[in-house]
């Protein structure tokens, strides 16, 4: 497929600590293309962040890539090193966290930011990227956008400054924007502009986005496709409005079931027992089998198997009419 | 009788720079008011919701709640006691001992460096009771194991901490307690935990709750009645089948349409304008009315007061 | 109460220090470990010294003035004794002098940190929980003396001290006066240390939980923000000390220190650079060697400890 944008086959990430090598990644695949978002969505420990990030080359050592391929626009990258990586960085993956201040730097005013970007990947003059600036300030929707463009990070609100951080992500053109948490230290209101902005930019670019997020509202409004990770595994990976309305692996049955819903009123919610095992303790087999009701032995001897058919790394999928 | 009454409730923070840079920089003194004249009253052995975005006063209600902060004007009233001109010892102890917080971060809220055990009874201690066996037994209660009391709290998962947080506020008995974002640190599975957790253990021990969240979709499932926060003011106030259905303040509209739906697939949500203003200088007459698609001339004159439509309060001067 | 509690399994403190990540660091970091040995060494042989020490080099009894000049390893011309580090002018056997001057180093460097640490502690404490006014006058103080060269304001306490005692005490008197003069000169640091952890802990929320059941903030301080802050509390200790028996040699080195009746390391080196161009290098270069070793082992040991207790600096 030639419009596949990245392409991460079979990647394992490993950090060898006191009680052994764990592996926060473990045998991850999916492709994301261009116009397309697609939702990392998982708990803490779920190893989601940790998959973004072996894409980006910003492992923080000890931790490093110990199998599997990285390819973006057909060419493998997860064997760059030092400028390599950091010119790719720039160029072709733009980057938004959920601190936006981390991104930008307090002492360069934001057109700084936005016209050096420009001239380091871009073959323009100053004085074109000067105007592009203002464009790509308008595009993020910041009111007065020329004259806001001397202001130094620190004078926006939050909302603002995550504008800003998307505009500088987008503004080398990349093929691919790896959003991390992009919404979660925002309120509900500037959250849903902020997500609404992404969902813009990504259809009318075609830009291709990893959306990395705890939160299952945010997925189902702004994903396309959805890859639930768990404990360092794909658990289900498929079209967005299957995999959340059609659960076929129990522990994103169980996690749907899990949200308060309007039409529940005050009946007990459903709860999955136990918590995520910790990294250096993952179970044998399928690592939810300790906390799933459909476990059964070939769920403790052996690995959850492939994705294939249907959308769930389960061996015993839930059907549509599952028995409850 | 309602078991708390909260009349006026107003909070002002000195938020000046120190003295030199004032005099230097020749600034004047800087005050944020961080709840304005708030009035509500919680009916013993309900869950009262307070939710509001950042900035909405809904932290410093709590703590005022509580007595860790002194009202700057206002009273709250417990069992009929004001804590903060109550003058006998006795009383103020009592009704104290009825009152116990749960808060938000569960790797602040624990001492790192006591025990379990030492943690939970802490508040039986203090006052001087025996807490023979209460720890264990409390911790049973909450879903961990007795053998739990002997460890330190590094060595549990958030939500597990998050349940000795309630075994500590469990311990004195307490009528009241003030739960300040409890489950938002948490993950969606254990956050479920956590909150049938919180429901046993009212209908258990006859609790009354005052939860605060600005998860809109916990305060829906959780509470009796809601108040709505924006910018230190209560704007609505409503059960949460008024609150949902038949919302009557445009901020209200504007929070329930913004939140992410879990059915709402490729949902174009109609955006929220604007942001939250700075608390320092809020907004003349309605604070909300910058942002507010319906407001009028008045709206911008004169502040709204609280008005009764049936069992809904609101503040606002077009709803009907 | 009791049989409840007692069936609990419970690691003990010891058992949870093993089992940590700080000493898995210090097993697999041999500066540390190598270090923590040449101390140890230095300090059992210290507390041991009268067992150790050949002779007592203070007991006039056993001196022999016939000894005085004996070369390290070498027959006295006169006596035939040999000495294993050889003797000063007076005939006392210098193996035998430094290991009693490391006594009064290392306690005189002990005392002024624990003092200092204690009286930093408290004003740190205190200043940062209780804030305001009282935070002021403290943190103001702390600057103030922090102009002034430590050296020169454990000159100018010793000094003082020193006009007010009685001759005939002066000499007992001047360990702690010394002790003094540098714990004073030392606190700041601890209290700057712990008021900004105190800081840091008095906003997290179990604090906030502690006040909320009434809690004296007497009580709050001491059980719960105190055992927070003293991981760097423990570093700097370590770092001071080394500090502290470096300013002790080098204010008896200068005169006003431990007196030759109960000489420090310190002392020992003024005694023996007067010999140093006579020729009878040992009497300066064993005691100096000494003093090197613990100081520099002593501030090894403090700068891993505070790479290994603040994970975000390494």
């Amino acid at each position: 497929m030639s419009d596949v944008v990245l392409s991460i086959r079979g990647l394992s990430v490993e950090i060898p600590t006191r009680a052994g090598v764990v592996r926060p990644v473990d045998g991850v695949s999916y492709d994301i293309r261009a116009g397309e978002i697609l939702g990392i969505v998982g708990e803490s420990g779920a190893g989601k962040s940790m998959a973004g990030n072996a894409v980006i080359g910003l492992l923080t050592p000890p931790a490093r890539i110990a199998a599997g391929e990285i390819w973006l626009n057909g060419n493998r990258i997860d064997q760059l090193k030092g400028d390599a990586m950091r010119r790719l960085r720039g160029k072709q993956i733009g980057m938004v966290f959920q601190d936006p201040l981390t991104s930008l730097n307090p002492l360069l005013s934001i057109g700084d930011q936005l016209t050096e970007t420009m001239l380091t990947h871009l073959p323009i003059s100053r004085a074109e990227a000067e105007k592009r600036a203002v464009a790509a300030l308008e595009e993020v929707g910041i009111p007065g956008a020329a004259e806001r463009i001397g202001s130094y990070p620190h004078e926006f609100s939050g909302g603002m400054r995550q504008r800003v951080v998307i505009a500088l992500a987008l503004c080398a053109e990349p093929s691919l924007i790896i959003a991390d948490e992009p919404t979660t230290a925002l309120d509900v209101s500037v959250q849903a502009q902020i997500i609404a902005l992404l969902k813009r930019l990504c259809r009318d670019r075609g830009t291709a986005v990893m959306l990395i997020t705890h939160d299952m509202g945010v997925i189902a409004e702004a994903a396309d496709r959805v890859a639930v990770m768990y404990a360092g595994r794909l658990a289900e990976l498929g079209d967005v409005r299957d995999v959340l309305t059609r659960p076929q692996h129990p522990y994103t049955d169980g996690l749907m079931a899990s949200t308060p819903l309007a039409s529940q009123g005050k009946a007990r919610l459903h709860q999955i027992e136990g918590a995520m095992p910790r990294l250096t303790n993952i179970p044998q087999g399928c690592p939810f089998h300790p906390r799933c009701s459909y476990a059964q032995d070939k769920c403790r001897a052996a690995p959850a198997p492939e994705i294939t058919g249907g959308h769930a790394a389960c061996w015993f999928p839930l059907i549509a009419e599952k028995v409850s | 009788m309602a078991l708390i009454s909260v009349k006026n409730l107003t909070r002002v923070f000195d938020v000046s720079k120190p003295w030199l840079n004032r005099v230097i920089e020749r600034r004047a003194k800087a005050y944020l008011t961080a709840v304005s004249d708030v009035s509500f009253d919680v009916q013993e052995r309900s869950t009262y919701a307070l939710v509001g975005e950042s900035g909405s006063g809904k932290s410093t209600i709590g703590r005022m709640l509580v007595g860790l902060l002194r009202p700057t004007e206002g009273t709250v009233e417990i069992n009929g006691v004001n804590l903060a001109t109550e003058s006998d010892a006795a009383t103020v102890d009592k009704i104290r001992s009825d009152i116990q917080m749960i808060f938000q971060d569960p790797f602040a809220s624990l001492n790192p460096r006591w025990r379990v055990r030492d943690i939970i009874v802490e508040p039986v201690v203090a006052r001087g009771g025996d807490a023979t066996g209460l720890a264990e037994k409390l911790l049973e209660q909450v879903g961990l194991s007795a053998l739990d009391a002997g460890k330190f709290p590094h060595e549990f998962s958030g939500g597990q901490r998050q349940r000795i947080c309630i075994a500590r506020a469990l311990s004195s008995e307490p009528k009241l307690i003030v739960c300040d974002e409890p489950t938002s640190a948490l993950d969606v599975s254990v956050q479920a935990q956590v909150l049938n957790l919180m429901s046993d253990l009212k209908d258990d021990f006859g609790l009354t709750y005052v939860l605060i969240s600005h998860d809109l979709t916990v305060v829906q499932h959780m509470a009796d009645r809601i108040g709505v926060l924006y910018l230190g003011r209560l704007v609505e106030e409503a059960c949460p089948e008024d609150l949902f259905a038949n919302t009557k303040h445009p901020y209200t509209k504007m929070l329930l349409e913004a939140a992410p739906r879990m059915d709402g697939f490729g949902r174009e949500a109609e955006l929220p304008e604007g942001e939250i203003p700075d608390p320092i200088n809020p907004p003349s007459g309605c604070a909300f009315h910058p942002r507010c698609p319906v407001a009028t001339d008045i709206c911008r004159r004169e502040r709204p007061e609280m008005r009764k439509l049936g069992d809904i309060r609101v503040a606002c001067h077009l709803a009907e | 109460m009791s049989d409840m509690t007692q069936k609990i399994p419970q690691k003990s403190r010891v058992r949870l220090f093993l089992d940590s990540d700080i000493f898995y660091a210090f097993k697999r970091s041999p500066v540390a470990v190598a270090s923590t040995i040449v101390v140890s060494i230095l300090i059992l042989s210290a507390l041991f010294a009268p067992l150790i020490a050949p002779t007592n080099p203070f007991d006039p009894a056993s001196l022999n003035l016939m000894n005085g000049f004996t070369g390290p390893m070498a027959p006295n011309a006169f006596t035939g004794e040999t000495f294993l580090l050889g003797t000063d002018d007076q005939g006392r056997d210098v193996f035998s002098t430094i290991l009693y001057g490391m006594r009064v180093s290392l306690f005189v460097g002990v005392a002024a940190v624990l003092f200092a640490m204690v009286l930093g502690i408290t004003l740190g404490l205190i200043s940062g929980y209780v804030g305001g006014w009282t935070e002021t006058i403290i943190m103001r103080t702390a600057d103030v003396q922090l102009t002034f060269p430590s050296i020169l304001v454990a000159m100018l306490i010793f000094g003082v001290a020193k006009g007010f005692t009685p001759v005939e005490y002066r000499d007992q008197m001047a360990i702690w006066v010394l002790i003094v003069a540098i714990g004073l000169s030392d606190w700041v640091q601890f209290a700057r240390v712990v008021r900004g952890a105190t800081l840091v802990e008095k906003r997290k929320e179990y604090v906030e939980a502690a006040r909320l059941i009434g809690r004296t903030p007497f009580a709050i301080m001491l059980r719960h923000i105190l055992p927070n802050v003293l991981s760097p509390v423990l570093v700097i200790a370590t770092i001071s000390l080394a500090l502290a028996i470096i300013a002790e040699a080098t204010l008896s080195f200068l005169g006003v220190g431990a007196p030759p009746t109960q000489p420090s390391l310190g002392t020992l080196i003024r005694i023996g650079q007067g010999f140093l161009f006579s020729g009878e290098w040992w009497i300066l270069l064993f005691p100096a060697v000494t003093l090197l070793a613990l100081a520099l082992s002593v501030n090894l040991l403090g700068d891993w400890l505070r790479d290994a207790l603040n994970p975000r600096l390494r």
